[in-house]
This record gives C-alpha cells, sequence and structure tokens, in this order.
C-alpha cells in the first residue's frame, strides 16, 4: 500500500542525510520525497511517498521518530488528505502537433511556461495519477524532458 | 561572564557530568584538549588503539551504568573507534565519542587527517554533532550527555574543529535539558499495566524473558520481584544476564541459539511470553513462525521501533523497564483478584515440566580425562572468583562458554559484545571496568584468535597498574566458525586455522605482565589461583580440548526446539 508521510524535522545540516540514510540503511523504500522550510524557518516539513505493508509503516513512522533531529511524524494517507505534484514537461510541438499539445495542456488546466519554434514547456499540477496521465498521454507526441517536484500533501481540516 | 577556553569548557562538561576517567589518543586536532586535560583531574587513559579506547569507555559504561567517554583525533583517530562505536550502539552503551576535526574553514577541503566521521558514523550512533560555532559547544557537549544516557541509551560522537575548541566561550550554568523532538517515554500507560497483569494472572505457562534493557535501566530488583511474586520462570538473553540472578531456581539460563534445552523448550510451549528490554533478536528467536507459537506476547521496551519489529506483540508497553516492573508489581500488591499463595501453586505444574525438561538436558559437557574443556575452566573461574568477578569476554565460542557456565547473580558483572560480536572487545573492556571498579576482579575471557585483535592493549593495563586477568581459552583455532565448518561444511576449515599463534607466556612477558599455561585439567585450578593472587596482569593461557563445540546450538534459521545436543 501506498504512504504519504509528512514528517517535520530541524532545519539544520545532516537532517535530511539522516533521513535518507535511514531509508536505505533498513531497506525501506522512497518513492518521491520533497522538502523545504515551514513558516519557522528553523523547522523543514519532508513529504515521503513509500510503499510497504502495515507492519513496515509502522516501523518507518517509528524509526523516523526516532531521530533525534525529527519533530513530528504524521501518515497523511491515515486520513482524508489532499495530495499535489508539479511536473514540467518540455514537449515537442511542431506545426502539425503544436494545436493538439495545446489541446491536451487545456484539459489538464496545464500552463506553458516556456516557448520556441520546436517545443513547449508545460507546467501541470494536480495529483500524483494525473500528472502521471498527463505524461502518458503527451508521451507518443514527444516528451524531451521531465521534472517532478514529488508529492506534498496536508490533511484536510475537520469538518466539524 | 567570564570567558574560558573551549578545551576548559569541554573539561569543565565532563566534571559537570561526573566523569572521572576517559580514554583516548592524541594526534593533532586534539592537542588542546590533551593539554588541557593534564591539568585537570581527569584521568586521561593513554591507550594504543582507538578502537580500544571506545571500547574501554563501553567497559566502564557497562560496570558502572554510567556515561563512558572516550576522546579521539581526527581521520584515522576516529575512523579507529567506528568499530567501537558501532559495538556500543548495538547493545545500547552510553557513550560520549569526541573526536578533533579540521579547523572550520578547512573542512570539505580534504584537509590532511580529515575525514566526515559525522557522516560515518550517522548509522551507528543515537545522534552526533559537528560543532561549528564555539557558542554552541557547551550546549551541545550537554546535550549530548543527555541523549547518551537517556531513553534507550547509545554512543553520541561530538565532532570539534581544532579553531572552535581553542576560541574563547562563555561558561552558563547548567539548566534542566528539555528537548521538545526528543522525549523519551519512562512511564507506562497504567490501561497497557492492567491488561498486562490481567493476562499473566490468566497464564498457565508464563515465561520472562529478560533482555539488556532490564541491566541499562536498573531494573533487576523489580523483575526479581514480579518472577518471584509470581513464581515464573526466568530466560535471559546474552545482554539480560545478570537481570536475574542465574543461581535462582526460577532461572532457566540463557534462551536462543547457544541458550538451555531448558529456555528453548519452556519459550516454544509457553502461553505467555513477558519480554522485558529484549528486542526478539534472530539469535534469540531463530526461525520466526516456530517462536512461542502458542503465546500471547507482552514486550516491554523504552523503544517503540523495537515493539512488533520481528515478532507481532500483543500487549505492548513503551516504557522504563523498570517503571513499567514496578507498576505492575504495585498492581499486583493492590489488586484483590491476586492471591500469591493460590497463583504459585497454580504454577508448580509448570514449573514441574520445565524441572523435567532440565533433567532430561542439564547445561554440560563431556568429561575428557586431564584434557582441558573449556566449560570446566569457565565453572572453576566460577567457583574460585565466588561468582564475583566482572566477566567481559572475547567473542566467538569462549563468549557463550562464559555466559554458559558462568552464574551471573548480579547485574553489570558482565560486559560482553552482544549485537555486533566484536572479536577485540574484551581486554579493553576489562581495563576500563577495572579502572571503573579498581577493587574487584576483572576477567577478560578470551579466544586464542580475538585476543589478537586488541592485544596491544596489555601496555595500557601495565600502564595504569590495571591488573586484569585473562583467560585464553586457546584452541587454536577461529573456533566458533570452525564449529560452523565442522557442522555444516563437510569440515572444510577455510580461514580458520591459525598455523601461527604467539606464545601467550611469552608474550606477557614482553609487556611486563605474567604468562601462566595450563595444558592439563589438573593444573586449571592452580593456575587460577596464582593469577588470582597475582597483583599484575596476568594472561592464563589454557590450551584446550582443540574441537569442543558450543552445544546446545540451534543452527541458524531453525526452529529454536529443532537443538543440536551434547
Ligand atoms: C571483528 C570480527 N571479525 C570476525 C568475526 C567472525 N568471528 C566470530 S567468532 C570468530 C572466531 C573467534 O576465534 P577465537 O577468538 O579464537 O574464539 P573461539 O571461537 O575459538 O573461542 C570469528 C572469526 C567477528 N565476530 N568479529
Ligand atoms: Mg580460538
Amino acid at each position: 500500500m501506498k504512504h504519504t508521510i509528512s514528517v517535520l524535522l530541524q532545519n539544520k545540516p545532516g537532517v535530511l542525510s539522516r533521513v535518507t540514510g535511514l531509508f536505505s540503511g533498513r531497506g525501506f523504500n522512497i518513492e518521491s520525497l520533497s522538502v523545504a522550510e515551514t513558516l519557522e524557518p528553523s523547522i523543514s516539513c519532508l513529504t515521503l511517498v513509500t510503499r510497504g505493508d502495515e507492519a513496515i509503516i509502522e516501523q518507518i513512522t517509528k524509526q523516523l521518530h526516532k531521530l533525534i533531529d525529527v519533530i513530528k511524524v504524521t501518515d497523511i494517507s491515515d486520513s482524508e488528505y489532499v495530495e499535489r505534484e508539479m511536473v514540467l514537461i518540455r514537449v515537442k510541438a511542431e506545426a502539425q502537433t503544436r494545436a493538439e499539445v495545446l489541446r491536451v495542456i487545456d484539459i489538464f488546466r496545464g500552463k506553458v511556461v516556456d516557448v520556441s519554434p520546436k517545443s513547449y514547456a508545460v507546467e501541470v499540477t494536480g495529483s500524483a495519477s494525473k500528472v502521471q496521465a498527463i505524461i502518458d498521454i503527451l508521451k507518443p507526441i514527444g516528451i524531451q524532458e521531465i521534472v517532478r517536484t514529488g508529492t506534498i500533501a496536508m490533511a484536510r481540516a475537520s469538518k466539524k | 561572564m567570564e570567558k574560558i577556553s573551549g578545551s576548559q569548557a569541554i573539561i569543565r562538561c565532563l566534571q559537570e557530568e561526573g566523569i572521572k576517567t576517559i580514554f583516548g589518543f592524541p594526534g593533532g586536532a586534539v592537542i588542546d584538549l590533551f593539554d588541557a586535560l593534564m591539568d585537570s583531574d581527569i584521568t586521561n587513559v593513554l591507550v594504543r588503539h582507538e578502537q580500544g579506547a571506545v571500547h574501554a569507555a563501553d567497559g566502564l559504561a557497562r560496570v558502572t551504568g554510567e556515561v563512558g567517554v572516550a576522546l579521539l583525533t581526527s581521520g584515522p583517530g576516529a575512523t579507529n573507534g567506528v568499530t567501537a562505536i558501532a559495538t556500543a550502539y548495538m547493545d545500547s552503551i552510553p557513550l560520549v565519542i569526541l573526536t578533533g576535526q579540521v579547523p572550520t574553514p578547512l573542512i570539505g577541503n580534504d584537509a590532511f587527517q580529515e575525514v566526515d566521521i559525522v557522516g560515518i558514523t550517522r548509522p551507528c550512533t543515537k545522534h552526533n554533532y559537528l560543532v561549528k560555532d564555539a557558542k554552541d559547544l557547551v550546549s551541545t557537549l550537554r546535550e549530548a550527555f543527555h541523549i547518551a544516557r537517556t531513553g534507550r541509551p547509545g554512543p553520541v560522537l561530538v565532532d570539534l574543529p581544532k579553531d572552535v575548541v581553542a576560541k574563547m566561550v562563555d561558561f552558563p550554568e547548567k539548566k534542566p535539558i528539555r528537548m521538545q523532538n526528543y522525549q523519551p517515554t519512562y512511564e507506562p500507560h497504567p490501561g497497557q499495566i492492567e491488561k498486562a497483569c490481567k493476562k499473566i494472572l490468566k497464564a498457565k505457562n508464563p515465561v520472562l524473558y529478560v533482555g539488556g534493557g532490564v541491566i541499562l535501566s536498573n531494573a533487576n530488583e523489580e523483575l526479581t520481584e514480579l518472577a518471584r511474586k509470581l513464581n515464573m520462570p526466568v530466560t535471559m538473553t546474552l545482554m539480560g544476564l545478570g537481570g536475574f540472578p542465574g543461581s535462582d531456581p526460577l532461572s532457566m539460563g540463557m534462551l536462543g541459539m547457544h541458550g538451555s534445552y531448558t529456555a528453548n523448550m519452556a519459550v516454544a510451549n509457553s502461553d505467555l511470553l513477558i519480554a522485558v528490554g529484549a528486542r526478539f533478536d534472530d539469535r534469540v528467536t531463530g526461525r520466526l513462525d516456530a517462536f512461542a507459537p502458542h503465546a500471547t506476547i507482552i514486550h516491554i521496551d523504552i523503544d517503540p521501533t523495537s515493539i512488533s519489529k520481528n515478532v507481532k506483540v500483543d500487549i505492548p508497553i513503551v516504557a522504563d523497564c523498570k517503571h513499567a516492573l514496578t507498576a505492575m508489581n504495585a498492581w499486583f500488591n493492590n489488586s484483590s483478584d491476586f492471591n500469591r499463595e493460590q497463583v504459585a501453586a497454580s504454577h508448580e505444574p509448570w514449573l514441574a515440566t520445565i524441572g523435567e525438561w532440565t533433567k532430561k538436558h542439564p547445561m554440560g559437557y563431556l568429561d575428557e580425562g586431564d584434557i582441558i574443556k573449556p566449560q570446566y575452566v569457565i565453572q572453576k573461574l566460577d567457583e574460585l572468583t565466588h561468582g564475583d568477578a566482572i566477566i567481559t569476554t572475547e567473542v566467538g565460542q569462549n563468549q557463550m562458554w562464559a555466559a554458559q557456565f558462568y552464574k551471573f547473580n548480579k547485574p553489570r558483572q558482565w560486559a560482553t559484545s552482544g549485537g555486533l560480536g566484536t572479536m577485540g572487545y574484551g581486554l579493553p573492556a576489562a581495563i576500563g571496568a577495572k579502572m571503573a571498579f579498581p577493587e574487584k576482579t576483572v576477567i577478560d575471557v578470551a579466544g586464542d584468535g580475538s585476543i589478537q585483535m586488541n592485544i596491544q592493549e596489555l601496555a595500557t593495563a601495565k600502564q595504569y597498574k590495571c591488573p586484569v586477568k585473562i583467560a585464553i581459552l586457546n584452541n587454536n583455532y577461529l573456533g566458533m566458525v570452525r564449529q560452523w565448518q565442522e557442522l555444516f561444511y563437510n569440515k572444510r576449515y577455510a580461514g580458520t586455522v591459525m598455523e601461527v599463534t604467539p606464545d601467550f607466556v611469552m608474550l606477557a612477558q614482553a609487556y611486563g605482565a605474567v604468562g601462566l599455561r595450563a595444558t592439563k585439567k589438573s593444573e586449571v585450578e592452580a593456575v587460577i589461583k596464582e593469577a588470582l593472587a597475582t597483583d599484575n596482569t596476568v594472561i592464563m593461557d589454557f590450551v584446550i580440548a582443540r574441537e569442543e563445540c558450543v552445544f546446545p546450538m540451534v543452527p541458524a534459521g531453525k526452529a529454536t526446539t529443532e537443538m543440536l545436543l551434547v
């Protein structure tokens, strides 16, 4: 099962390598990882997507929590949450495909962020599956380069 | 505020923590610290290899329960310490390791004797620090000691660039340390305690499975109280020896790969396993699906990651062992459901079954005339030291025989490398223990292979008038590996025959120590007596039955009931 785990940690040198070292050392996998400062500059928020059965996910969250520089670990996928990923795609856009590319971008509510005579650079934001979907659709047209941010996620506020 | 040098500040931090002895080896990056230590009341023991420094600090920590401290120089000094740091990490031993580092402006430049020791030791320390700014020096050291000794203890490394140590710093008063992100759980959840205790009252065949956590949290008395109150049998892991008196009728000795027949059979047939400060290591469980297959499992541990890591636990209790056991004892004392006589009596059939197992396959060995059996040597050591010595060990058969045949009745009289199994641990650890308790008899039970890994520390023992005794069970083999080859590799002794071994008697003499040798059973007692009466470091070279194996043995990956017996 896929799990999205959010980790608050001290924004200090070496902390990220404690997290990644934990994953490699214990044979856990990381599908994606993204990290940046929070409102409080001394604290970073790291979102990681991993896979494993219940026992493995339990170990992952406990082991993360055990790291001294980790402040809080939440398995966001335990409850309702929103997740987003952004992708930049450079796709071939020559005379005969330009219109088609624009149409696809439109359907995915993407934006063209860079234009050249033979290509567009496109920005699309959405769930990981939406990002995967546009990649799959543009692939036959000719993707020259892609960069993905990895998933970030946030639990939904309680409705009460 | 009055300013002092970084080195002075470090020394004051050590004094603040009550440190009297540290173990070190100098080099360019730590000359300042060595210089400052010379004027302090702290004994700075000069070892002969950095691995020895960290093992010695570890030995001191295990027998005292205090934090051990080692001081190493940058680069090769620090990397030489890594094996010993990993050793302490695997066994949760509280250490603070201070390493010198090149000056901050040079860090990252491949400067002379620069290594990224913080990077290297990240996976084998509880935590580590590089102090880049002198104003963080004091708070970092205080935090390092706090982390090392609290929660599940472990080694903490502090890397100290030379320029940082040379700066002048403030020395603010020490305040209680509170870390937002590090707050180990000491107190058990009362609901879980109640659940556990009620379960215990229902059990017919309970077993207490005791690990190193009981020693680390000084919970042996509480554990003993619980076991006797409920008349429950106890087994200990290699790390848990001494957590419950080995001579007590309720003790089944050690469990696991080289555990007693009784202990392994009891666990396999138990309906309730109460794990206290143990971690279900593969050397204990054997094949996982056959481990305690009928038992409900209660697990007390201060480290949540230990719980349900290898074996699914039914009633987890995250807490310090001492606190949890105290709460359990109190629950029974206050419970109207608990009738001591009745419960004790209800366990008698179980204890009788256990007694039958012991009768069937007691811990033992075959006596072979005047050939020295290693088990006999350990029994004699036990007898002649009245079970009261501090025993450290090397690794291999020697270690297992010591664990099986010395009766540890008290905690902290046993220091062995359990989790990592580090050959070369025993001698430096013995020195650390002896520095802490000069009045006690300290014996390193050694193998002829392992002892050569840190034999240089004989010089340290001599220099500091630290008369440790070394009992080499000399089979002229890397015996434990040879045993596996005998049993599972068609007796192909690849790489386990040491064709050249030094004359250990002469070797001892070369260091100014005393060397004694026994080649016959009838000589063993006299050699031990003479060693114990000698106020000098002594090597006892016991030439033992060469191909003796350690039994019982659960082959790796087999169920713990599938034991090979004597
Ligand atoms: C540093 C290190 N290297 C290798 C091993 C693997 N090993 C485990 S026991 C053993 C043999 C030890 O020989 P010796 O010290 O003579 O003890 P014996 O088993 O003969 O009593 C070896 C090589 C180890 N535990 N530690
Ligand atoms: Mg040997």
